[in-house]
């Protein structure tokens, strides 16, 4: 048998704040395969809620999350997409004024909680959150 | 995934708001309605039970932060009971730990409010 571990995990939910509880369970059943400890798994769940959290609270955003995990036996990375359809409008930018200090604690959190944390440029969609956590020896 | 809100009133002009589940982006707001309403009331002693809480996130912690402020403008405060140790352990991370009162069951919570 192979290395069981080892895989790809794509999946995509609704910008919407019902959604985000999917993919937090599904992160978790995701945390499981793997040797984390429960406060690592419950540390992986929370950062990648917070990373979907943010493409919800951005404003002008797509209406797609795309969450994309590579497992390996020593640890996971994960890549939170956001779908950004055009540049954000005045009234989207003043609406995230109210959201940004939510914003700058949830990525603290995630900073907190992962061992990498990187903004990278998105496919030419906007920009990725990709993050990544070992697992603990 | 939902949140449960139970709002009594407790000895000493205090009320007690009982959360059960887990607060996130979805749940957040119906926590900030109950926490907002007794504040729009007059009511700025609250002790805050996160002790069914399975999990907070960030939106989480801005309603409770957000309700601190309030009621801290007329000279009140919020306490929090809190055991479930991860949820211990996003307050310590953030620091909020030095702004809440945070204790193991609601007495404590009660006593230190006065």
């Amino acid at each position: 048998m192979q290395n069981s571990t080892a895989g790809i995990v794509e999946l995509r939910i609704p910008r919407r704040a019902e959604w985000v509880a999917v993919a937090r369970l599904a992160i978790a059943a995701v945390a499981n395969r793997l040797r984390f400890s429960i406060e690592e798994i419950e540390d992986v769940k929370l950062a990648v809620a917070e990373a979907c959290t943010n493409c919800i609270l951005q404003p002008d955003a797509g209406d797609q999350i795309e969450i994309l995990c590579e497992t390996k036996e020593d640890g996971l990375t994960v890549r939170v997409s956001s779908f950004r359809a055009a540049a954000p409008s005045l009234r989207a930018a003043e609406d995230a004024e109210g959201d940004a200090q939510v914003g700058a604690l949830g990525i603290f959190l995630i900073r907190s909680l992962m061992d990498t944390v990187q903004y990278e440029a998105g496919r030419g969609r906007g920009t990725d959150l990709v993050m990544t956590k070992k697992v603990s020896e | 995934m939902d949140i449960k809100v139970n709002v009594r009133e407790a000895p000493g002009h205090a009320y007690v708001v009982e959360l059960s589940g887990e607060i996130d982006v979805y749940t957040s707001p119906k926590v900030k309605d109950a926490i907002t309403e007794l504040i729009d009331q007059g009511h700025y002693n609250l002790v805050i039970d996160l002790g069914k809480v399975r999990y907070i996130d960030s939106t989480g912690l801005g309603v409770l932060i957000g309700g601190l402020k309030r009621v801290r403008e007329h000279g009140g405060s919020v306490n929090l009971v809190c055991t479930n140790p991860q949820i211990k352990k996003i307050f310590d991370i953030t620091g909020l730990v030095k702004i809440f009162g945070i204790f193991d069951d609601e007495e404590s919570a009660m006593k230190a409010l006065v």
